[in-house]
């Protein structure tokens, strides 16, 4: 089961760890799909996308968000929240410790942030995790960050959007976690009540409690490009059927074949996407027809 | 009947052979040896007590998972009458890990789901010992919202280890299939009372577990990670799962101090799997009592309240 630890381990996340955002101008960097060596610069004007392959290079919270909103138009929220270790959790090391020590490598706004800003003009309340952190686990913080989130565009009469990345429940929290899963999706019926539009882009990886709750109750389901998503990990899934696991399995392009999500979309156009979607979704046909 | 014990159960096992076979011989001889066999009696029910109550956490998953715990379907003749099970998703297949139907609870139609581990090789494979496919919940889903339209209390009774983590359960969207279950339960608009019989695994133990009440019976555990791959993960090796259990905090007594359940549901000295009926005797008393309480409670007070319940989950500082 540790295909968890696997992914934080795996090479993709040097890229986005955060030493590459503070990164002197002209660093060059490796892409984990095709090898290619990339021109920092050049990686940031394509939103960290690899120009000679397309692989969607993970890539932290603010990075993201400052990809998708307007300039200077957006601001994070609810940055207050903090983890508590209320279990008093310690496997090899203590759950304090790993919050000290993710504070310190991904800052101090736990594995989710929560913006609101304008989206090619339309305002949108959104949360953005952060793989960076604890693997994008969700606990008290998180559940709660995405609730606020919802709330905020209820506040708004705003659209919300989730762009996941996440390992699943923390299990630093215990059942605490578990029960984020059943909070998160609880209040996504009052943007339902709102007709507000709630849009998820699941992006690489998300997996588990997460999976299995919030990221796929929006009204439009979207995600980046080779993503992995799902509810087991790969290997649990591998060790337990003990078949070879299909091409493509727990890929973007896998759950598009099985009906399981509405779109795929390009980073760079995600803005755009978002823009006309939410256009649609907020017309209202009878009010406009009068 | 044929007992299996738990490793930390042979001391009551082997007081108990003895007294088997003291109480035979004294049928046999002429020696009177009722004081001895009252005196061993009495020494097992001590040793019963102590075994349980002082079960560390490792042992509580593993008196959850009991070979010969009661499962969903062994309670249900004993809590219900005129029981009519409803089969399918209406749309795949008929998943056997989760069972369903309309019965009679003294007297009030519910709706009762539950997963079913399996009794023997022959049903645990046919339950999928209790792990559910997409399939599974869908059904849970479509009995939920019947349940609504006829203003039928919903019960459900939780013992999984977790949702099927196979191929063709991603293929059709386990996640999906469980995240809508619990978006949908939050508003059902019947009471919902939800009990943990034996094992509450993870997010295939919630799909069925969002409600007005959660009860935990007396030697169960639900969490969020099964303690052996809990002990995969952090620790890198499933032999740390006692470990791993007592860090997860995971039994009724630890939900019951982080606020999560509304009470636990004792069970008899000897536990559910060894007196089955007892335990099912004392579940129906808890369960009894909420389900007319939330009954006298207006619809739109009990969603209300039943979302404040929702909103309020976690623990964590700052504003």
């Amino acid at each position: 089961m540790s295909w968890l630890t696997r992914l934080i381990e795996s090479p993709k996340s040097i890229l986005s760890s955060s030493d590459s955002s503070s990164a002197p101008e002209g660093m060059w960097l490796k892409c984990p799909g095709c090898s290619e060596t990339l021109y920092n610069k050049d990686l940031i004007r394509s939103k960290m996308v690899c120009s000679k392959c397309n692989e969607h290079l993970r890539i932290e919270a603010e990075k993201r968000a400052s990809f998708l909103f307007d300039v200077d138009t957006f601001e994070e929220h609810d940055t207050t929240l903090k983890s508590v270790d209320s279990l008093n959790f310690k496997d090899k090391k203590r759950y304090k410790d790993r919050i000290k020590d993710a504070n310190k490598k991904a800052g101090n706004s736990d594995a989710i942030r929560n913006y609101l800003g304008d989206i090619k003009g339309q305002i949108t309340s959104a949360s953005i995790f952060d793989f960076n952190y604890m693997g994008g686990s969700m606990g008290s913080v998180v559940g709660e960050k995405i609730v606020r989130g919802m709330e905020r565009a209820i506040e708004y009469q705003c659209p919300y959007l989730l762009i996941t990345a996440s390992g699943g429940a923390r299990m630093q929290e215990g059942v605490l976690s578990l029960m984020q899963m059943a909070k998160t999706s609880s209040v996504a019926n009052r943007l339902n009540e709102a007709k507000l539009p709630f849009v998820c882009l699941l992006t690489d990886p998300t997996m588990g409690g997460v999976s299995a709750s919030v990221a796929w109750l929006g009204d439009v389901i979207l995600a980046e490009p080779k993503a992995l998503i799902g509810f087991a990990g790969p290997r649990v899934i591998q060790e337990t059927v003990g078949e070879k696991l299909p091409e493509g399995f727990q890929r973007s392009e896998f759950l598009l074949e099985h009906g399981l999500i509405d779109a795929i979309v390009d980073r760079r156009e995600l803005p755009a996407h978002l823009k006309m979607l939410f256009e649609h979704l907020m017309h209202r046909a009878y009010r406009q027809a009068g | 009947m044929a007992y299996s014990y738990l490793e930390f159960e042979r001391p009551i096992a082997e007081l108990t052979e003895k007294i088997d076979e003291l109480s035979q011989m004294g049928a046999d001889s002429e020696v009177n040896i009722a004081d001895e066999v009252e005196r061993l009696r009495k020494k097992r029910d001590k040793l019963v007590e102590q075994t349980y109550s002082k079960a560390d956490r490792g042992q509580m998953a593993q008196l959850s998972r009991h070979p010969d715990r009661p499962n969903f379907l062994d309670y249900v003749p004993m809590l219900f009458d005129d029981f009519q099970e409803l089969h399918g998703d209406r749309a795949f297949a008929d998943d056997g890990a989760i069972v369903g139907g309309i019965a009679k609870f003294r007297e009030l139609s519910v709706m009762i789901v539950g997963h079913q581990k399996g009794r023997n090789t022959k049903e645990k494979l046919k339950r999928n010992f209790g792990m559910a496919r997409p399939e599974g919940y869908r059904k849970a889903l479509r009995l939920f919202k019947l349940a609504e339209r006829f203003d039928m209390p919903v019960l459900t009774f939780i013992d999984t280890a977790g949702a099927w983590p196979g191929i063709d359960a991603e293929e059709r969207g386990q996640s999906e299939a469980i995240a809508r279950n619990l978006m949908d339960l939050a508003v059902l608009k019947v009471p919902v009372i939800c009990t943990v019989i034996g094992e509450g695994g993870s997010g295939g133990a919630l799909a069925i577990g969002v409600g007005d009440r959660l009860f935990m019976q007396q030697l169960t555990i639900y969490s969020v990670i099964s303690p052996e791959g809990c002990a995969a993960i952090l620790w890198r090796d499933r032999k740390f799962a006692d470990e791993a259990a007592e860090a997860l905090k995971p039994t009724a007594k630890d939900l019951e101090t982080l606020n999560l359940i509304d009470a636990i549901i004792p069970e008899p000295a000897e536990g559910a799997h060894r007196n089955p009926e007892a335990a099912a005797e004392m579940m129906a008393d808890v369960l009894d009592k909420a389900l007319r309480e939330l009954l006298k409670t207006p619809v739109e007070k009990l969603l209300e309240a039943r979302e404040a319940r929702l909103r309020q989950l976690g623990v964590f500082n700052g504003e």
